[in-house]
């Protein structure tokens, strides 16, 4: 791993934003943490994958001519690992004003069947990594009474379907959780924004079944990501047609949706 | 021992970093916390007051040990005037302890708020810096742990290296544990102030050159908002001892309650909401029109009396004046030159930064001479320190001009402050203290702390 002591330090008229990205070696991650390099954070990079994750830094920190993103190596499922991993790199980047969390895996069972372990891997993974992170960075940011916290859900948790009842469960569970964040964080002057992308062309799109409508790059999701950020939005659908879709779906009778194959 | 992680702030309100705070109220729990950052893989910094304009007293996910839990002053004798004390120890407990016996704090800050831990790190200089050199000097003896668990002792005399580079030596060697201080006898609560006015920068630096050996302190305030002819204008405040004989009343003048700052102005106004009145005059507008007011008052020779804490401690005279300078607070550039080279080097920054629209609001000289402490910041010459107004729109500009300034400073022989400046890069750092002294207090470093276990954002920018 590069020394991250190597870092800029802020000072008031070169301030730097520190951040960390969990899941951060592909896809919205990976994009994200280039978008955010860009506009000056100093970066945090947490994933499985050493050596994608070593290329990402690389290849931003010589994007960037200066050392703005540092490597990490983390399975989000080991979650006793989160409360020391999170103070080590607080203090290796000097503090945190962002935490990202995007780490996601997808096991589509199949339309007729059921398979408990990828359910279970996709809690483990989608919602209960997330909470592992989540949680101690509320309560240091709830201290602080200042921070941001981005957590990536999904269309797919606005609705249980019948193609894969475990994501849905874990995409809502995570949503569910971000908002109870947002409820508790607000009034300490933390911003917690919820994140739901429809179809994005990473890895993990190929896992879907059927069409993929309206399915965007994830460097346009970072942008849309990065713009709510700044604004400090509370929810938002990537592409933005996705709010509208979503909203007639979530208002299909179950009498109808039942009947669907979708 | 209880840690709670906590958002600081320097005293500028333009930088702040979380932190494990922990109180520690016994060298054990000092330990205890070292103990803790081993175990814990963080960095430890010790903070006074938090009256550094800068990253001094930050450390950036680490642990910061809030001295304040320690601040007993544990004897005073009035014979001598030694006094020693733990270091959260401010200086405000300091006076009102020995002035009613006829003591002083040989040299103290614009706040009294500071500790005795916080100035010796520091090194803090007063008005008075030509004549009676940085507080370190009047230090008889202190104890301090280092990270490695050992109590060490150091005076001149005993532990000389360590004396002279941990004090100036921003934390980063060891901790203090007990200070002891020789006081300076005053006979008289009150001080005699004579203010001259400055017509410019050559004759504000004569001034200050001329007067200082006639005086115990003497101070200047530069209107850094006008250019031109009157570029450096300003006014000289110097200030004696009155003796005994020439104060009517010294019993009277020497209780505290006859120096404390009152609380209101003009009787009925109360002071803790002033400084929501400046909030509208603290601009490239308004504050061109405040120095004016206030230097055109300045004109007429005066002489006047006044009392040590209201001579002194002018940042404490209006509370919370530094919420003023708006959300991103202010930063405060403090510059040490040679009296040769002053003038010029000063004369190019001042003229920059009124051409840049970036004017500094306030602007403080004063008169130094060397001293022999590791890391020392004085010269036998003049500080001038500028405090500017940081907002949004300016940080970038103002930021590269500071970075001009350095150049300048750098060329003429300068030194700089690590009380105040906030922008200095590593690079600007090693040129002015020198490869040799670097590498002296780096060794020393290693010694009292092979682990590097003391760390504060500081540290990180200038000696990483």
């Amino acid at each position: 791993m590069s020394t991250p002591s190597k870092s800029v330090q802020s000072t008031p008229l070169n301030p730097r934003r520190r951040g960390i990205i969990i899941g951060a070696s592909d896809g919205i991650g990976a994009a994200l943490a280039h978008k955010l390099a860009k506009e000056g954070y100093t970066l945090a990079l947490v994933a499985r994958r050493k050596d994608r994750l070593n290329t990402l830094c690389a290849e931003i920190n010589s994007a960037e001519k200066e050392a703005r993103a540092f490597p990490y190596m983390h399975d989000v499922a080991n979650y006793h690992e989160a409360p020391d991993l999170l103070r080590k790199i607080v203090a290796d980047i000097g503090g945190l004003d962002l935490l990202v969390f995007v780490a996601g895996v997808n096991f589509p069972p199949g339309l007729t069947n059921y398979n408990f372990e990828g359910d279970r891997k996709m809690i483990e993974v989608n919602l209960i990594g997330a909470m592992a992170w989540l949680s101690p960075v509320a309560e240091m940011f709830q201290n602080a009474k200042a921070g941001q916290i981005v957590g990536i859900s999904s269309v797919a948790g606005d609705r249980g379907r019948i193609g894969n009842p475990g994501y849905n469960t874990s995409k809502a569970g995570l949503a569910t959780y971000l908002e109870a964040l947002r409820n508790r964080l607000t009034r300490h002057g933390v911003n917690v924004l919820t994140v739901k992308p429809g179809f994005v062309k990473t890895e993990m799109l190929k896992a879907a079944q059927g069409g993929t409508p309206f399915a965007i790059t994830p460097e346009q999701a970072a942008e849309d990501i990065y713009k709510a950020m700044c604004k400090r939005k509370q929810v938002i659908y990537t592409a933005p047609i996705w709010r509208w879709i979503m909203l007639i779906i979530q208002h299909v009778p179950s009498l109808i949706f039942r009947r669907m194959s979708f | 021992m209880q840690k709670n992680f906590t958002q600081l702030e320097n005293f500028g309100h333009s930088m702040s970093a979380p932190s494990y705070l922990i109180k520690p109220t016994t060298i054990d729990e000092i330990n205890e916390a070292f103990a803790l950052a081993k175990k814990s893989e963080l960095t430890v910094t010790a903070r006074g007051a938090g009256r550094s304009y800068n990253d001094a007293a930050l450390v950036g996910g680490g642990i910061v040990l809030d001295m304040r839990g320690m601040s007993a002053i544990t004897e005073w004798d009035s014979a001598t005037g030694l006094l020693t004390a733990q270091p959260g120890t401010t200086l405000e407990q300091v006076w009102q302890k020995v002035l009613p016996d006829g003591w002083w704090p040989p040299v103290v800050s614009g706040t009294m708020t500071t500790t005795l831990g916080g100035c010796l790190a520091a090194n803090i200089h007063g008005k008075n810096n030509f004549k009676m050199g940085p507080i370190g000097e009047h230090v008889v003896e202190f104890t301090a742990i280092l990270p490695t668990g050992a109590e060490i002792t150091c005076s001149p005399k005993k532990n000389g290296d360590l004396f002279y580079a941990m004090i100036s030596g921003l934390g980063m060697l060891g901790v203090f544990t007990s200070i002891t201080m020789q006081m300076k006898r005053v006979e008289s609560g009150l001080l005699e102030v004579h203010a001259w006015p400055a017509h410019d920068l050559h004759e504000h630096l004569s001034l200050l050159l001329d007067n200082a050996p006639d005086y115990n302190y003497i101070v200047g305030w530069l209107d850094s908002t006008h250019g031109g002819k009157s570029l450096g204008r300003g006014q000289i405040h110097a200030a004696n001892y009155l003796h005994g004989n020439e104060d009517p009343n010294p019993q009277e003048t020497l209780k505290v309650s006859n120096q404390i700052l009152p609380p209101h102005i003009f009787g009925v106004f109360p002071k803790s909401i002033l400084y929501l009145f400046m909030i509208p005059f603290v601009n490239n507008l308004g504050w061109p029109l405040v120095n004016t007011a206030k230097y055109v008052a300045s004109l007429p020779r005066h002489t006047f009396r006044q009392s040590h804490a209201a001579f002194h401690f002018l940042l404490d005279y209006v509370p919370n004046w530094e919420l003023s300078y708006g959300r991103s607070g202010l930063i405060q550039y403090q510059s040490f030159l040679p009296k040769e080279t002053a003038e010029d080097a000063w004369r190019e920054m001042l003229t920059m930064s009124l051409k840049r629209g970036i004017p500094s609001y306030l602007g403080v000289t004063k008169r130094h001479r060397p001293d022999n402490f590791l890391l020392t910041h004085a010269v036998d010459g003049f500080s001038l320190a500028l405090d500017f107004k940081v907002t949004d729109r300016n940080r970038a500009k103002l930021g590269a001009m500071l970075q001009e300034f350095d150049k300048i400073v750098l060329q003429a022989g300068g030194r700089f402050y690590f009380a105040k400046n906030s922008e200095t890069t590593a690079e600007t750092a090693r040129q002015f203290y020198g490869e040799e002294t670097i590498a002296k207090f780096k060794k020393l470093k290693k010694r009292c702390d092979p682990k590097g276990l003391l760390e504060s954002d500081l540290y990180r920018r200038i000696f990483e």
